[in-house]
């Protein structure tokens, strides 16, 4: 098997081909048999995983950059090498590598935004910069340039906001394992949400969190002290301030004539999915969808 | 040049080639003609080999402790922040510099059909080290696959003494057919098919980033090696043994066969995960006075540990009279 039958003179002659015994050739055949089993069977095996990701199946919330477009994402599963470097720079641990059940998907990152949304605390997009083969693309330099997926209020009679409610406590309750950035705690380091007891007259946690709207308030601030102290404070680049808003709280109507706000997603929403993650009901009265809906804004490619 | 087509022919999987009686030197045959009149004293030799088992595991120990600290320090890495080591086997940073696996790149190359600076860089760097570290030298000195394989080895060659089960063999050459069709199927579909079942992918994750579902697959291969057939995956399927036998077929750092002091027992045919590398081993086949391993060999040091006369040692080529 291993161990060639040793043949008696070490040096045959030129032309003689060993001849087989007939127990030799059954083996032979076996080998043959058992080896095609196995080209089989592996080749096989491995096209199952070709379903998942033909199906359509594998389809999920991606780090900014990912390359792809919402419906298509085979580039981004060609180009992933799998290697979890974008796991392993996130701040806030947002981002999970597929299982098997994804098939070809398997080691891909994805996000599952309710546990634990990407925030953008380490603003300057380190997954796409730590991604070695390009499937986070580096063509985004800051956060209002990704389109990751889009934030759609799937259960409005959930918002606490159209009920006219405001919310006191912890956003996701005690045992809640996520975490995110709060300037006002500390700049640099995120803290977990449970820690950050809210007391709003009027829940607005999606709108306050959204990291796009955050950093449009601190660049207007900015802009502010600019025009205090012209010559101190450094030019701005890009898109380093978000050009558009996300989402606002806009008045309503409802049908018993009693105004309401309700948050509106406007065309600054990269699909981050915080609002998600914060939102306090369950389910989530805001999800943020994969695919985007025909009445929505135009996707950023 | 009869090193890498003798190198490339193993990989490919066919047999080493017979040697004519002409190819032998006239130095090698003297040798062989000497021990043919000059039996070895069985027992004797038995005593020298019992004698030589106490101190058989140095390079083994080398080398566990090499593939342990290599995939610890993915581990420890991440685990403590450090940005030591990142990422996982298929593509790293080593403090800050890219690295990718020459398969998986490979692979993502085919599927993507483009290739960002960032991975011509790793897999540069990593092509590199290995055309230095002797190619398959990351089969048995990295790949965390091999260790857990190692074990099931164990295992199926105490079940098989006891009768328990045999070791079936497949024919090697559908290794190559694996390789010729998963690079097919990256092309063509699109995906890394290949890295759905790529066991060594899925242990370095898992050890990285926690086990999942995945393991199972993994398990299964395991049992099929245990009960079915010894080493199948690296013997039979894994491509990524002949992406680094090619790298290897061009590395100075091989294992070499010094026919003097050989008794041809085969203890070290026996200990190979690769056997077929080791046939100038067999009495009357080597064609030299030294003859080197094909590439096809992962440089683990088996046959180093387990050779009662030391007639197989590590060299580096070209630097041999300095060592």
């Amino acid at each position: 098997m291993n161990e060639q039958s040793k043949p008696k003179n070490p040096a045959p002659k030129k032309s003689a081909r060993r001849k087989l015994n007939p127990k030799q050739l059954e083996q032979n055949r076996r080998e043959f048999l058992r080896s095609s089993a196995l080209a089989v069977g592996m080749i096989g095996f491995s096209l199952v995983g070709l379903l998942p990701v033909v199906q359509g199946k594998t389809l999920a919330l991606r780090p900014p950059g990912a390359l792809k477009t919402p419906a298509d994402e085979s580039d981004f599963l060609a180009a992933c090498i799998k290697c979890g470097q974008c796991v392993q720079v996130c701040p806030v641990n947002a981002i999970k590598l597929a299982e098997l059940d994804k098939g070809a998907g398997i080691g891909v990152p994805y996000i599952d935004a309710r546990a634990q949304a990407c925030d953008f605390s380490c603003d300057g997009l380190q997954c796409v910069l730590a991604c070695p083969t390009g499937a986070l693309t580096h063509d985004l330099d800051y956060p209002a340039d990704s389109r990751m997926g889009y934030a759609r209020l799937a259960e409005p009679r959930k918002c606490l906001a159209i009920q006219g409610k405001g919310f006191k406590g912890q956003a996701r309750g005690p045992d809640y394992q996520g975490i995110l950035r709060y300037d006002d705690v500390d700049r640099w380091n995120p803290i977990p949400v449970a820690d950050y007891p809210y007391d709003l007259e009027l829940c607005d946690l999606c709108v306050r969190q959204c990291p796009i709207e955050i950093r449009i308030a601190q660049c207007a601030e900015e802009e502010a002290a600019r025009e205090q102290n012209k010559d101190r404070v450094a030019q701005r680049q890009g898109n380093e301030c978000p050009p558009k808003h996300a989402i606002a709280l806009e008045p309503i109507v409802s049908e018993d004539g009693i105004r309401r706000m309700k948050p509106v997603i406007l065309d600054g929403c990269v699909g981050c999915g915080v609002c998600e993650m914060i939102c306090p009901p369950e389910p989530p009265a805001i999800v943020i969808d994969i695919l985007q809906d025909a009445d929505h804004i135009g996707g950023v490619s | 040049m009869s090193y890498i087509t003798e190198s490339l022919r193993q990989l490919y999987g066919s047999e080493p080639r017979r040697p004519e009686k002409a190819e032998i030197s006239p130095e090698a045959q003297a040798i062989h003609l000497f021990k043919k009149q000059n039996p070895f004293d069985a027992i004797a030799f038995e005593a020298h080999r019992q004698a030589h088992a106490k101190d058989a595991k140095k390079w083994r120990n080398r080398r566990w402790a090499t593939l342990l600290v290599i995939n610890l320090l993915f581990l420890v890495s991440y685990y403590f922040d450090i940005q030591l080591l990142e990422g996982a086997l298929t593509a790293s940073r080593f403090m800050g510099f890219h690295m990718a696996d020459l398969n998986s790149a490979l692979q993502v190359t085919l599927a993507f059909k483009h290739m960002v600076l960032n991975l011509v860089i790793g897999t540069a760097t990593i092509f590199v080290l290995w055309l230095l570290l002797g190619g398959r030298t990351f089969c048995s000195w990295v790949c965390p696959y091999h260790l857990l394989s190692e074990w099931a080895e164990k295992l199926h060659l105490y079940l098989a003494d006891k009768g328990l089960v045999k070791d079936r063999s497949f024919n090697r050459k559908v290794r190559s057919l694996f390789y010729l069709i998963f690079a097919l199927l990256a092309l063509l579909s699109g995906y890394t098919v290949f890295e759905t079942i790529s066991v060594t992918g899925i242990v370095s994750r898992a050890l990285i980033y926690g086990p999942g579902v995945a393991m199972i697959w993994v398990g299964l291969v395991l049992l099929f090696e245990v009960f079915y057939s010894r080493r199948a995956w690296c013997r039979y399927v894994c491509p990524i043994g002949i992406t680094y036998g090619v790298v290897g077929a061009l590395s100075p750092l091989r294992v070499k066969f010094v026919l003097k002091d050989c008794h041809h027992e085969g203890d070290c045919r026996k200990a190979c995960l690769v056997p077929h590398v080791l046939d100038m081993t067999v009495k009357g086949k080597a064609v030299h006075t030294e003859v080197d391993v094909s590439a096809d060999c992962t440089r683990c040091g088996m046959c180093v540990d387990v050779c009662p006369t030391n007639s197989l040692r590590f060299e580096i080529k070209g630097l041999g009279k300095h060592l």
